[in-house]
């Protein structure tokens, strides 16, 4: 049985201007010790799914169907209080600004304790003996004296250090991590990525790495979701998302990107936006940007299903197995012949 | 009249830091760029990459003269530039634009977009209002907006279009040089592919000389024909953009270009990652001597923190400088290769350097 089980989750906000299709029939699972990969630009839905299972939409405003099942037990719609016990214990949480989600009058060692004191029996010596101890396994350095230190005394990678901590002082089986790089530099996001690697090992957790960075997703991830307008366009193994994509969406992300390794004059680029969500286009999402749109597409939204390579590899698109293999070998080629060259 | 259209020559801006409330006294200065140099050629691309706190901003400010530069040179098209006042400067303006990186911030949301992209026109006095009219409604084609959309205001559009009137806007006057800040870090990847493409037909359309400054190493190789690598206010290596992303020599950018995730899983795993320790230092009061080696996993206790490098370009007298004492052998090279460095290196190491490592 997979560890976190999502099915059919749908999330609608009502605003002034109509209902919001934030995020439309999406299904996937988590298994333990894994690394699920979520891909897609602003507004494509992929935050939403996850604040929508950890209970985090306002009720008052969203409409919430469908069912998320961790461990076995349903968790959507579950009491605040039913969820107090989940929430930062068994699934941990990072955001992706971390100087937004510390308290900036409280010092770290004082929130960090906080959420140890709040799902533990233990006395506040413990608590923060437990904070200084993951404040190391984080790799802070001087962790004792620096626990009292107020969130603007470190530096963007600090911080989103002490975030991981705090999202992994209890342990927990699951880390959700939106977009935990997206605001450092490089060198920073290299070092930020070892260290959830290095953690993962030692603590055994799943990782759900929500990002829009598919370089980040490719050096991370064991499966891969892209979504778009709300809902999963693609989900695969990494390598195979990577080696044989099959939905023209994944392509010209592919294509449209600038990378180190390949040589190309003239990058893909997908014409006009992402879809509105209060007013997303008939049939399949996509099709007012996609080249090869024919009829259907316009008209019938395609299923999630399996192509040649089995069940694993799942994708939304009318084009048929041949169609779709003729134009990936020829995006293939044009995308780059340097590409044996990176190694 | 060179080829060169900007020469800068050991640019320099500090910044006061000041205490006290109603007396200030000066207790330091934030070195933000502190000697820069480089030349640029016309219709050339030169690419500046570094993290945030490089200075790589400010220079760009600079350049512009939105900063008063404390030292060194500017020669812009054949004249000096560094210390015109407002109405000499405004000529050379008319030459000169910049794009900016927040394409919700750098538009006034209450003027239309024709008023916006027709401002410099209007500021330089050139032509009669409909001929302004024109040339806005056809630069607004150009950069693949709807000319009917001249009076809309800015939140109409989305970020990618917003970005394209910001081009549109520094486009207007026929500058010979485009500053562009950051042009396509907030916006999305599909999107960003969009405006890259914009930027590269333009430059050939109009013969346009670019400063793209970007902290995104690949889309700064896509777009550039040199890159200049800056960290805390100085450049440490300028190169022939295919010489430098072969087969960089200082091992700061060995380290950034290792850092940068690849979209391929298999490329990714073969690839052999140089992670650094610490944190950019503060430039209020930056490390003596090669500003890198706190962090460097070269470093010499005696030379690197003692001794400061000079940009020097390669052997062969190409094109390709770098600061460092140590320089890298080849290209890649993994973490325990890069620590391994020849017991001798370059002149002006002693010979009893092999002991003196940690």
């Amino acid at each position: 049985m997979a560890l976190l089980e999502v099915t059919d989750l749908n999330t609608r906000f009502r605003t002034d201007d109509g209902i919001v299709k934030a995020v439309s029939g999406v299904s996937f699972t988590v298994e333990s010790g894994e690394t699920l990969g979520v891909v897609g630009e602003s507004g494509s839905g992929k935050s939403v799914t996850f604040l929508t299972l950890m209970g985090l939409v306002d009720r008052r405003h969203a409409e919430v169907s469908g069912s998320v099942r961790f461990d076995g037990q349903e968790i959507l719609g579950a009491s605040g209080k039913q969820l107090q016990k989940i929430r930062g214990r068994r699934i941990g949480m990072i955001f992706q600004d971390p100087m937004t989600s510390l308290n900036p009058v409280k010092k770290i060692g004082w929130q960090l304790e906080e959420a140890v004191l709040l799902h533990n029996d233990v006395t506040h010596d413990e608590a923060r003996r437990r904070a200084i101890e993951i404040l190391k396994e984080v790799e802070i350095p001087k962790a004792d004296t620096r626990i009292d230190d107020y969130p603007h005394q470190f530096s963007g990678g600090m911080r989103q250090r002490v975030m991981i901590a705090m999202a992994l002082i209890n342990n927990p089986e699951v880390l959700i991590a939106d977009e935990p790089t997206t605001a450092l530099d490089v060198t920073t996001q290299a070092q930020i990525l070892r260290l959830m690697t290095k953690l993962q090992e030692e603590h055994g957790m799943a990782i759900v790495m929500i990002t829009h960075d598919l370089g980040v997703v490719a050096e991370l991830s064991d499966d891969v979701l892209v979504m778009y307008g709300g809902r999963v366009v693609e989900q695969a193994e990494v390598d195979d998302l990577f080696t044989k994509p099959e939905m023209p969406y994944t392509w010209g992300l592919l294509g449209s990107l600038p990378r180190l390794d390949i040589t190309s004059a003239r990058l893909e680029q997908i014409p006009g936006q992402p879809p509105s969500l209060l007013h997303p286009p008939s049939g399949c999402a996509f099709n007012p940007r996609c080249a090869y749109a024919f009829d259907r597409c316009h008209e019938e939204l395609p299923e999630l299903r399996a192509g040649a390579v089995g069940e694993g590899h799942r994708f939304r698109c009318h084009l048929s197995d041949d169609e779709r293999a003729r134009i990936w070998e020829a995006k293939k080629a044009s995308l780059g012949a340097a590409e044996g060259s990176a190694a | 009249m060179s080829d060169e259209l900007l020469v800068v020559e050991g640019l320099q801006k500090y910044f006061p830091v000041t205490r006290g409330l109603i007396f200030q006294k000066e207790v330091g200065q934030v070195k933000a760029v502190d000697g820069v140099s480089f030349s640029l050629e016309r219709g050339e691309t030169l690419g500046v990459v570094g993290e945030s706190g490089c200075g790589k901003s400010t220079m760009a400010r600079c350049l512009a003269r939105l900063l008063e530069p404390t030292g060194g040179k500017i020669v812009f098209d054949g004249r000096d530039i560094t210390h015109l006042n407002r109405s000499n400067m405004r000529p050379v303006r008319r030459d000169m634009m910049m794009v900016f990186q927040d394409p919700y911030a750098s538009l006034n949301a209450r003027k239309r977009v024709g008023a916006i992209v027709g401002e410099p026109l209007e500021v330089h006095g050139i032509g009669s209002e409909h001929d302004r009219k024109r040339r806005v409604q056809e630069l607004l084609e150009i950069v693949g907006l709807n000319p009917e959309h001249y009076n809309r205001f800015p939140h109409e559009f989305s970020g990618g279009q917003r970005q394209r009137i910001g081009i549109a806007r520094a486009l207007v006057i026929n500058p010979k040089l485009v500053i562009c800040d950051e042009p396509v870090s907030a916006l999305d990847v599909s999107v960003q592919a969009q405006i890259l493409n914009l930027l590269k037909d333009l430059q050939q359309d109009f013969d346009l000389t670019y400063i793209f400054i970007a902290h995104d190493l690949n889309v700064v190789r896509h777009v550039s024909d040199r890159v200049m690598v800056m960290y805390l206010g100085k450049p440490v290596e300028t190169a022939a953009k295919q010489d430098l992303y072969t087969g960089p020599k200082h091992p700061y950018t060995g380290a950034l270009l290792s850092a940068v995730p690849i979209a391929d899983p298999t490329a990714g795993r073969a690839r052999r990652q140089i992670v650094l320790t610490g944190d950019v230092p503060s430039p209020l009061n930056p490390p003596a001597a090669c500003r890198f080696h706190p962090r460097c996993p070269r470093f010499v206790d005696g030379i690197c923190n003692v001794d400061e490098p000079e940009l020097n370009p390669a052997a062969g007298g190409s094109d390709h400088r770098f600061a460092c004492h140590f320089p890298l052998e080849r290209w890649p090279m993994d973490e325990d290769e890069i620590r391994r460095r020849p017991a001798v290196a370059a002149g002006t190491a002693s010979a009893d350097l092999a002991g003196t490592t940690d």
